[in-house]
């Protein structure tokens, strides 16, 4: 498929993703990243987190300023509700990354989006985390994401579109392949 | 020749030809019509891997009619049905003993060294001196074995397509084959059907019915030219090369193997080998999605065989159209298996080939472990390829295929003999 030239315009610069992708094959070393996040303990379930630096081509990076989040749990379990359940946060996660690709995708494939609207769903058994029953899983059970997108396609090219940003997603792939997750302590 | 030492000269030439397959044959046909000297050297017999690393059952991908390489077609009175290995054997042998082609065989290159104006070829056999070689000798040398086989419980038996010859040799119990190409979905069929409980794990694959309106799939695929396109009609190459075969299968039946088959045999689709964690397997949540890009995929070049028969106007003499039934999946595919309470007794590794370079001693090589190279130019000087995936065009791996590849890097190679003697006499 060629990059198309007409008049359409997701605001993503195709062009500097396929010269980055061209780059970093000549030079794959400076395409190892690491991303960062660092968190703050507040009081009870109500945690302070925060990104600003990362690392990738080669050298250390900031964002254009440090970005902050508040993780809690509802009143529901007897907590503050001072943010998003860290499991929403994973959801919200998981949406921006295959909506930014449906985005980089549509923009390659010349295709306008107009609107592109995502519920995502994560259901869980509680009584994996709360230890009543240890053949229950901690984490999701499975998570449903339904797409509502208006954009200047057919359906089979939107759904296209889709299947494509899943392909390419890393959250999705976190979220789908074992990570192998090493927690260390050091103390303060 | 026969006893002679690796390094006594078994002679001087302008081209060795590595591998007596159906592109070494086919390259070696054009080299003779234009009386360029030139050997073949094979390391066991014609047609080798087809007599040696093949599966009972096997059967060509393609129809009869397809199977046809430069001045030679297949002339048999069933051009509708595939091949059998005993019939491939059989093509690729009397091409060879037809175009009299100057096959040394049981003859193997243990190394190539780069020398004045050419290279030393160097066999169990003796040592050859030419000015080009032509790497014939395939793309699926090795199995390409991912490295979690390591991590397997020893008391699970381990088998790839390259030793793989028919059920009997799996021990009686559960299967878990890796990889949904051709291979891996004909492995699984036969074993779920031998009796075994087969789980098959699915990744990125490409779905084909085999017939489609009522003719070969493999001619629809002909006539609307996509096995003639070429490296500017696809945008990236280097994933098109590392695509599975399509999952086809050959039959007298010229039935369609697909997950949807295979589910209705009792087969367990799960997601691809993701991870083995002790004594258990893990296996992604990506298999409905990469079940939706097959068959949107498959669709979309549905779609455009409609388009070709509707603008040639002969819709009404053939079946109508239809599509497939979406790939069917559980409401909840397994994300593991247990390894070791003794469901699964064998683990068959249909994930693919890699070639074996480990003989060329000339740094072409990228980190891969993949020639370096242009439409089959390769990049050293007089060193050419064929066969590879999408050399030059989609049909560059097929019999089928060969012929344009080998006319075309035949001139190339003549071109490069014609201008290096013109320089050596200059200088």
């Amino acid at each position: 498929m060629k990059v198309e030239e007409v008049a359409v315009d997701n605001g993503v610069n195709v062009q500097a993703l396929l010269g980055a992708r061209e780059a970093l094959t000549a030079a794959p070393e400076a395409a190892r990243f690491n991303w960062r996040a660092t968190s703050d303990w507040v009081n009870g379930t109500h945690t302070k987190h925060e990104v600003e630096g990362y690392f990738g081509l080669g050298e250390e990076h900031k964002h254009r300023t440090a970005f902050a989040f508040d993780t809690d749990h509802p009143e529901l379990f007897a907590a503050e509700d001072n943010g998003a359940t860290p499991v929403e946060v994973v959801l919200v996660g998981l949406a921006g990354c295959l909506t930014g690709g449906i985005a980089a995708v549509a923009q390659h494939r010349g295709i306008q989006l107009k609107s592109v609207k995502a519920i995502l769903e994560g259901s869980m058994d509680m009584q994996g985390i709360l230890g009543i029953d240890s053949d229950v899983r901690n984490g999701f059970d499975g998570i449903k994401v339904s797409y509502l997108i208006d954009a200047d396609a057919t359906q089979e090219e939107i759904a296209a579109l889709v299947a494509q940003s899943q392909k390419r997603s890393a959250v999705f792939d976190v979220i789908t392949n074992p990570t192998d997750v090493h927690v260390e302590v050091a103390k303060a | 020749m026969i006893g002679a030492d690796s390094h006594s000269p078994a002679g001087t030439v302008d081209v060795v030809v590595i591998g007596a397959g159906h592109c070494g044959l086919a390259i070696s046909h054009y080299l003779t019509a234009a009386s360029v000297d030139h050997v073949i050297l094979e390391r066991g017999e014609i047609a080798n891997s087809w007599r040696h690393e093949r599966w009972d059952s096997l059967r060509l991908l393609t129809p009869n009619w397809q199977s046809r390489l430069p001045g030679y077609r297949y002339a048999g009175d069933r051009p509708d049905t595939y091949m059998d290995m005993g019939e491939v054997i059989e093509f690729i042998s009397g091409y060879a003993a037809h175009s009299n082609a100057p096959v040394y065989t049981e003859t193997e290159v243990t190394s190539v060294k780069p020398t004045d104006g050419g290279y030393r070829v160097i066999t169990n056999r003796g040592e050859w001196r030419t000015r080009a070689l032509v790497i014939a000798s395939g793309a699926c040398n090795l199995p390409a074995v991912p490295g979690l086989a390591a991590h397997l419980p020893s008391s699970i038996q381990q088998i790839t397509p390259r030793g793989y010859r028919n059920p009997e040799q799996l021990e009686d119990g559960g299967v878990l084959v890796v990889g949904a190409s051709a291979t891996g979905l004909q492995l699984a069929e036969e074993l779920q059907l031998s009796g075994r409980q087969v789980t098959l794990a699915v990744g990125e694959h490409v779905r084909l019915p085999r017939t489609y309106r009522g003719l070969d799939i493999q001619w629809w695929m002909e006539v609307i030219g996509l096995f003639d396109e070429g490296l500017d009609a696809v945008d990236d190459v280097q994933r098109v090369r590392g695509l599975a075969s399509p999952q086809l299968i050959g039959s007298d039946e010229h039935r369609t193997l697909d997950l949807n088959a295979l589910s209705s045999i009792g087969v367990k689709l799960v997601g691809r080998l993701a991870g083995i964690r002790g004594r258990r397997a893990q296996f992604s949540g990506s298999l409905r999605n990469f079940c939706s890009l097959a068959d949107l995929k498959t669709n979309r070049l549905l779609d455009s065989i409609d388009d070709w028969i509707e603008a040639h106007g002969i819709g009404s003499a053939i079946d109508p159209a239809e599509r497939p039934v979406p790939t069917r999946l559980d409401d909840r595919p397994a994300l593991g298996l247990d390894l070791g309470g003794g469901a699964i007794r064998s683990v068959v590794w249909a994930t693919g080939y890699r070639p074996d370079y480990s003989w060329l001693g000339l740094p072409v090589l990228d980190r891969k472990g993949h020639l370096r190279h242009r439409g089959g130019v390769v990049d050293a000087p007089g060193v050419f390829a064929l066969g590879l995936p999408f050399m030059r065009r989609r049909k560059s791996t097929f019999i089928h295929g060969a012929d344009d590849d080998a006319r075309e890097i035949s001139e190339n190679l003549r071109a490069y003999l014609d201008l290096q003697s013109r320089l050596r006499l200059a200088g």
